[in-house]
């Protein structure tokens, strides 16, 4: 059963002084996502990632369409208690500590003065905060650090589904590196984990399933495997020989042939030409050294 | 980052009963809203009032001889309402505007909060915030009418319920500045508080101009504003207490349920309009 469904879900925005033109960030979105995954939410900028999450949080109420998260309609605040939120370029109240400002946290949830200490330490340790910052004010902070904050304020109430809108931005490749595995460990928790981004690596690392945004609506969705698979019967055969150039003169009206440093890179379109570039592979005294099928990198995937 | 250290169980007994986690998030941002004006230096205007009332004790008692104790209480108070006025006006207004600009509001807003208790938490803040610079502030006055009187002086009972009524006026404006602040620019905002400010110390006379005018449409008009706008002259006893004329306890509990009612409304229709809004 999906942990959370989006139906049809609409934003219009109204802009302009009298604010009568109306421009449309959410188009008619609908998704499904199932427990105890990272979920990878990706699409350029503009394309309504933001707005879907703001939406899912009660800061902005959709035009049409309805979303439930844990069985629950959005609106209901009680399920809020059971999910976590770190907003994108987070900013916090500057005028606390990064310990005051999860004990602030964890009183909103309702935790026990002891429970909140504890907690607040343990997140602080867990998102790798330098212990001698946890007592400084957050306007000292760099956009790193309070994204570390961040994150341990979205983890403060042990919540069965994490929102987070760019999780890695502001961080440096060692802190991206320490937030990917910190995801990681978030699924296996047994946590859900939705997750907005553009840095498509991180993607491809971390989730299991990913819904592509453009325009404001989904254009693909599915596992990564099922993604990059799909659209795509081509084979690619790498290979070495002696004599490339008649190779490729064979080859012409067959396959894509291009020189790669592992060797002649052969794409063919169709699995029953397999045999036909073996056979003249031979002819030429070839070394085969793999053959795959072809799949799209996610760049692909985001750019097609 | 270290691996999930075995985590904190946050079982059901760790969570307080939802009504007392309501009320305890509306007291956590109600603290949080008196730390940010704590550690905005608010209270800082403490040290200015000090420095008036001194300043006060010593010059102005010896232009007016025999007045010392007169104007003290004048002064003092004046200056209470005043800076009150000044703090519950601008920081009032940037009670919501600020989360709103920067961004703040996000992250609690995604958590168990409903907006109506946001609104509350910050407004009671904000009230005790002025409570307690009220507080001092009378206790400033207090001082300063037993150093002039070279002891105890039974003005400084009289001037206590004066300073209720000064703080239950506060906590009217205070209301204002939210419901303004919570759809317009806080200079806008600011703006529009001052007016009701001044336009409520002269409730009186716009109940007087609807009465006399002659002109339907004016008539209606002074009416409308006249139920409207908070009445503020019941709380204006500055003079009257200067003069050592306490107002009594009817007066002023008749004031503390107006108090609290004109701003439960002023609260109800600031979430109504907080409660529509998006957060671009």
């Amino acid at each position: 059963m999906p942990i959370i469904e989006i139906n049809n879900l609409t934003k219009d925005y109204e802009v302009g002084f009298w604010r009568k033109r109306k421009v449309r960030a959410l188009d008619g979105l609908s998704l499904t996502v199932e427990p105890h995954q990272i979920f990878g939410f990706l699409g350029a900028n503009g394309a309504g990632k933001t707005t879907t999450l703001k939406l899912l949080m009660r800061l902005i109420f959709p035009t049409n369409g309805s979303a439930r998260i844990l069985d629950r309609d959005i609106s209901d605040v009680s399920m809020h208690a059971r999910i976590g939120y770190l907003p994108e370029s987070p900013y916090f109240y500057d005028y606390l500590t990064a310990r005051e400002f999860l004990n602030y946290c964890g009183e909103l949830f309702g935790l026990n003065r002891n429970v909140r200490q504890a907690r607040s330490e343990e997140l602080l340790t867990r998102v790798n905060l330098d212990r001698k910052s946890w007592d400084r004010q957050l306007r000292k902070f760099s956009k790193g650090m309070l994204q570390r904050v961040g994150l341990a304020q979205a983890l403060v109430n042990d919540p069965e589904i994490v929102f987070l809108d760019e999780p890695m931005s502001g961080l440096d490749p060692v802190g991206r590196r320490e937030v990917r595995d910190l995801i990681a460990a978030l699924r296996g928790e047994g946590k859900t984990v939705f997750m907005c981004s553009h840095i498509l690596s991180d993607i491809e690392v971390l989730c299991d399933s990913v819904a592509i945004l453009k325009g404001g609506s989904v254009a693909r969705s599915g596992s990564l495997e099922e993604l990059r698979a799909a659209e795509t019967n081509a084979i690619e055969v790498i290979a070495t020989c002696h004599a490339p150039a008649l190779l490729k003169l064979w080859l012409k009206d067959l396959a894509t042939v291009s020189t790669t440093p592992a060797g002649l890179r052969i794409e063919i379109g169709d699995e029953k030409d397999v045999d036909v570039i073996l056979a003249q592979l031979r002819a030429v005294n070839g070394k085969l050294i793999s053959v795959n099928p072809v799949k799209q990198s996610l760049e692909e995937l985001f750019l097609g | 980052m270290t691996d999930s250290s075995a985590s904190t169980t946050l079982s059901a007994s760790t969570h307080k009963s939802s009504l007392r986690a309501g009320a305890g998030a509306i007291a956590a941002i109600a603290r949080n809203a008196f730390r940010e004006a704590v550690r905005d230096r608010v209270l800082y205007n403490l040290v200015l009032f000090v420095l008036l009332l001194i300043g006060s004790a010593i010059f102005l008692g010896e232009l007016s001889a025999g007045q010392e104790v007169k104007i003290t209480i004048d002064l003092g108070l004046s200056a209470m309402l005043l800076f009150g006025a000044f703090i519950a006006i601008f920081v009032g207004v940037g009670l919501v505007y600020k989360e709103i600009e920067r961004r703040t509001l996000y992250a609690i807003l995604s958590k168990p909060i409903g907006r109506g208790q946001f609104l509350l938490g910050k407004y009671l803040g904000l009230c005790l915030t002025l409570l307690i610079n009220v507080a001092i502030m009378g206790i400033g006055v207090s001082v300063a009418l037993i150093y002039l009187h070279r002891g105890w002086d039974p003005l400084v009972v009289k001037i206590w319920p004066a300073i209720l009524l000064i703080y239950f006026e506060l906590m009217i404006l205070t209301g204002v500045a939210l419901l303004f602040s919570s759809f317009s620019s806080p200079a806008l905002s600011a703006l529009l508080t001052f007016f009701v400010f001044i336009i409520g110390h002269f409730s009186d006379d716009l109940n007087a101009l609807a009465k006399s005018s002659g002109s339907a449409a004016a008539r209606a008009l002074f009416r409308a504003l006249y139920y409207l706008l908070p009445n503020l002259t019941h709380y204006s006893v500055i003079t009257p207490t200067a003069h050592g004329i306490a107002p009594d306890a009817g007066a002023v509990g008749l004031a503390a349920a107006y108090a609290l009612v004109y701003s439960a409304v002023l609260l109800a229709a600031a979430t109504l309009i907080f409660g529509r809004r998006n957060f671009k």
